[in-house]
């Protein structure tokens, strides 16, 4: 993975950067500490390491604004970081390069029922704002599985989904109003309590930016009432077709599950072997539809997703009686990262996402790949939304990364070619970064650059992800001009 | 008078506007014509008509997937839709009365004013919906973003951009959007005779329960009389009204909840399909506002819970006005201009909610269109960017010059 070549302009500033950025914020605040900053040396793709020229912990909107404006004036690099969960290496420092860390931006700062809104700082965890409200029964929709450790900020900048976003949306569907700065240090609030603000929707475009247009100081979400009930069915399937044709018939039904998760045989195997959640091992597809939402409405869909289970041919099929059993029937989804971390020593997730109705295809060129690369794949599957979460069993100590990420390389690729896209909700970051030119035209990309250029004409916050060659605005900014007469006479008129 | 242009494909609108950018012509993008009257007034070189890019390129219902030409007819769209029982769940209004043209709009004219109806506070606004497009931008430029998936964090997502842009970045060509199964059943109870702080309360008490509705709107008597639906105009009361849709068993269960959730307020009554449906659609098309031809018509959307002081102060100097999504959005019909002002009473409405908020002039005469701000200016900060976007799409600015705002 190449980044962008340090500026050795910028390197020679650090003792002066430091100087500087310790009259913005005092005492502990500012790390330099060679053994201290290998902490923020990597994200969650610790594939990646290298350590920044110094990592800055604001604790107000105000020092922001200043380490920004302090940042632009000397041309330092910006690496915005909530929490370090990243997959996709979207918080990888630069070596010349400070980390901008949000973690002490931990508070609730105000919770309204009456208008069913949480205003919160970017570094309060996903989960936290569920548990902020949860003595009054609501909750925050968006549910990435790190929802324990992942900033609401973070989110923000992924635009994270989770589980249950086939029915609830994601992050950009439950955001409600951001205050960001900008690189210049400008403050900038967008929406509110109310919806669909008018003029640009620039709160939007934040949301899934990947820390590149600017820093997120504040979040407003829409906070939902916990449904009545939740239930769910856990079926098997000889096939993955047979699988991917029910999850098909269900939607088509008109029915839009809560969640609804499928794993192949190889994630059904690691999993049941590391926790026992009674799942089908002759099964080759294993579906969990959860349905949630008042009591009646539950019972009365569960069945009726069993009726078509049964039709499209499911082997096994048992529906939770209780919520120790729907637990069960989860545990063995949510152990499949640890429980395929457990056979093999190293793995990497994927996250594709494709038209539903392409799985058996692209399962079966996977299988090919597979074979090709000589390593092995499970896969898990947010099936209602057609995300897919290929995990390649690697080891690193064996010199298997290069060919672990070549395979890696060739499942996004086929994911494209299908329909679909290369991440659906980790981020492109510097992972998938050099893959854009299969789904974007240089033309594409240029338009997204001088997007980027009206938040940070100098391309200085977080340089070197997302985009394979960032270029310079100036360049951006020229156009081919056609002078002269219309050139279309064959364009109808009236 | 503006010269019509009716390119016949996407790569002609690309040779058009990379013509005009290099010559310098303004352009007004036109699609069916049907919210022309909705933004500022402008005056522009020629009229690049977006007619030619019609047609539904790809639906597939089990995907919950629709793409088609951006001037595809909404109407077309939703008969086909409506074939396989599915919708676009943002509900999109339909302001044909209200503007007074009988044009179908297109599905890339609904995109791009971001339109939603009643069910916004459950589904979404058009945004929302909007998974992919291709465009031009005013470089005369053909571009991309998104896709036909949901869940797509690949790129920036230019699709919230271009929603709610009024044409002003780039000539949509073709758009793909989500689409949802129409629920099972529909239910509408009634409350009577609230006044507005109280139905704002027992609107904010429905969307704070697990019931999972999908509408909550308030007429005021006044209002309420104008319905078409008998049992809201026969009422001699203000309406308030929730809506659940769903599988059937459960729309009794949360129908019967609601009832006696509301039963504690006042006299509640229920309303069934042909009526519900038609009370909603009268809401979401601001019908109760339309009696007045000379009305000057504002859409403001605040904070829920101050929607009843938003809506006092605003028609202290006289006028109409009725809730949808919950309180947070206030359509307001104002006395025509001897008697709203100078300003079409864009100072009063603007002053009734302090900064957390907006207002659209969604009506008035041209004159008064050019005069105010038709929508709600943005602090300094955002206004410098919001200019600095417009221009990295259009560096000439040929798109629908002064559509939005006078510098962009």
């Amino acid at each position: 993975m190449l980044m962008p070549k340090p500026e050795a302009g910028i390197l020679a500033q650090r003792s002066d950067l430091l100087t500087d950025l310790r009259a913005i914020v005092p005492g502990e605040g500012v790390i330099a500490d060679e053994v201290a900053l290998r902490a923020y040396e990597s994200d969650g793709l610790s594939a990646y390491r290298q350590v920044p020229m110094a990592v800055v912990l604001p604790e107000t909107v105000e020092q922001v604004a200043a380490i920004m404006q302090l940042c632009d004036r000397r041309r330092i690099k910006v690496v915005p970081r909530g929490a370090g969960t990243s997959l996709s290496g979207g918080a990888l420092p630069l070596e010349d390069g400070i980390i901008l860390g949000l973690g002490k931006f931990n508070r609730v700062l105000e919770i309204d029922y009456e208008n069913r809104a949480v205003r919160v700082q970017p570094g309060v965890t996903n989960l936290g704002i569920s548990q902020a409200v949860d003595g009054e029964g609501f909750y925050y929709a968006p549910d990435p599985s790190s929802q324990i450790a992942c900033s609401i900020g973070g989110n923000v900048a992924e635009n994270a989904g989770g589980v249950h976003c086939l029915k609830y949306g994601v992050t950009t569907n439950n955001l409600l109003g951001l205050e960001m700065v900008l690189l210049s240090g400008e403050v900038i609030r967008l929406g509110g309590k109310h919806l669909d603000s008018g003029g640009y929707d620039v709160m939007g475009l934040l949301t899934g930016s990947e820390g590149l247009l600017g820093v997120i100081t504040e979040v407003t979400v829409r906070i939902l009432k916990k449904p009545e009930t939740a239930r769910a069915l856990l079926i098997g399937f000889p096939s993955s077709e047979q699988a991917g044709n029910c999850v098909s018939e269900v939607i088509g039904a008109g029915i839009i599950p809560g969640g609804m998760e499928m794993m192949d045989r190889a994630a059904i195997h690691a999993s049941e072997e590391f926790c026992h959640a009674g799942y089908p091992m002759e099964a080759e597809a294993l579906l969990i539809v959860e349905l949630d939402g008042p009591q009646r409405e539950v019972d009365h869909l569960i069945e009726k997703v069993g009726e078509i289970a049964t039709t499209c041919g499911s082997t096994s099929l048992r529906i939770s009686e209780s919520e120790e059993e729907r637990a069960a029937f989860w545990a063995g989804r949510k152990a499949a990262f640890p429980a395929i971390g457990r056979i093999s020593p190293d793995y990497m997730c994927m996250d594709g996402t494709i038209p539903r109705n392409r799985l058996a295809e692209v399962l079966k060129r996977m299988s090919e790949l597979s074979a090709h690369h000589g390593l092995r794949v499970a896969n898990v599957f947010h099936a209602g939304d057609g995300n897919l979460h290929p995990l390649i069993l690697f080891d690193a100590n064996a010199g298997e990364l290069e060919t672990a990420e070549e395979f890696g390389a060739d499942i996004l690729r086929l994911c494209v070619e299908v329909g679909g896209v290369l991440t659906g909700e980790h981020g492109i970051g510097i992972e998938k970064r050099d893959l854009m030119a299969e789904v974007f035209t240089a033309e594409d990309l240029a338009q997204q650059q001088r997007v980027k250029c009206a938040f940070d004409p100098n391309g200085r916050l977080n340089p070197g992800k997302v985009f394979p060659v960032l270029h310079r605005c100036a360049e951006l900014g020229k156009m081919v001009v056609h002078q002269g007469q219309m050139p279309f006479p064959d364009i109808p008129r009236f | 008078m503006a010269e019509d242009l009716k390119p016949s494909d996407a790569a002609q609108v690309a040779e058009a506007l990379a013509w005009a950018a290099g010559s310098q012509k303004t352009i007004e993008l036109v699609g069916a014509g049907s919210k022309t009257a909705l933004g500022r007034p402008i005056e522009t070189d020629y009229r690049l008509h977006l007619t030619a890019l019609e047609g539904v390129n790809l639906y597939e219902p089990e995907e919950l997937v629709l793409r088609a030409g951006a001037a595809t007819s909404l109407g077309q769209i939703q008969a086909m839709l409506a074939q396989q029982r599915q919708q676009l769940a943002f509900e999109p209004p339909d302001f044909s009365d209200l503007y007074g043209n009988l044009t179908d709009q297109t599905i890339g004219g609904v995109l791009s004013a971001n339109l939603a109806g009643p069910r916004r506070i459950k589904a979404g606004a058009a945004r929302d919906h909007f998974l992919g497009l291709e465009a031009v931008s005013g470089r005369g430029a053909a571009f991309k973003s998104g896709g036909r998936v949901v869940k797509n964090v690949t790129g920036y997502d230019l699709c919230k951009l271009m929603a709610g842009s009024f044409g002003t970045l780039a000539a949509l060509t073709e758009v793909t959007v989500k689409v949802l199964p129409v629920p099972e059943k529909t239910r509408t109870v009634l409350l009577f005779g609230q006044d507005d702080p109280a139905a704002i309360t027992a609107m904010s008490q429905a969307a704070g329960s697990p019931h999972e509705v999908s509408a909550l709107a308030h007429l005021p008597s006044a209002i309420a009389a104008r319905s078409a639906v008998s049992y809201i105009k026969d009422a001699g009361a203000a309406v308030t009204a929730v809506r659940v849709e769903g599988p059937e068993p459960s729309v009794e269960h949360r129908t019967e909840a609601l009832r006696r959730m509301w039963g504690g307020h006042g006299a509640v009554e229920e309303l069934h399909g042909h009526n519900s449906n038609t009370l909603w659609r009268e809401v979401a098309n601001v019908a109760p506002l339309l009696p007045d031809p000379d009305a000057i018509i504002w859409k403001l959307s605040v904070t829920p819970s101050t929607g009843a002081d938003v809506m006092a102060k605003a028609l202290s100097a006289g006028g109409a006005g009725y809730y949808d999504w919950a309180g947070g959005l206030l359509w307001l019909a104002l006395p025509g201009s001897e008697k709203g002002g100078e300003d079409g009473g864009a100072a009063l409405v603007r002053g009734a909610f302090g900064g957390d908020g907006h207002a659209t002039l969604m009506r008035g005469p041209a004159e008064l269109r050019a005069k105010v701000d038709v929508f709600q200016p943005s602090a300094p900060a955002l206004a410098a960017l919001s200019a600095r976007i417009k221009d990295s799409f259009d560096p000439h600015g040929i798109l629908n010059p002064g559509r939005m705002h006078g510098a962009y």
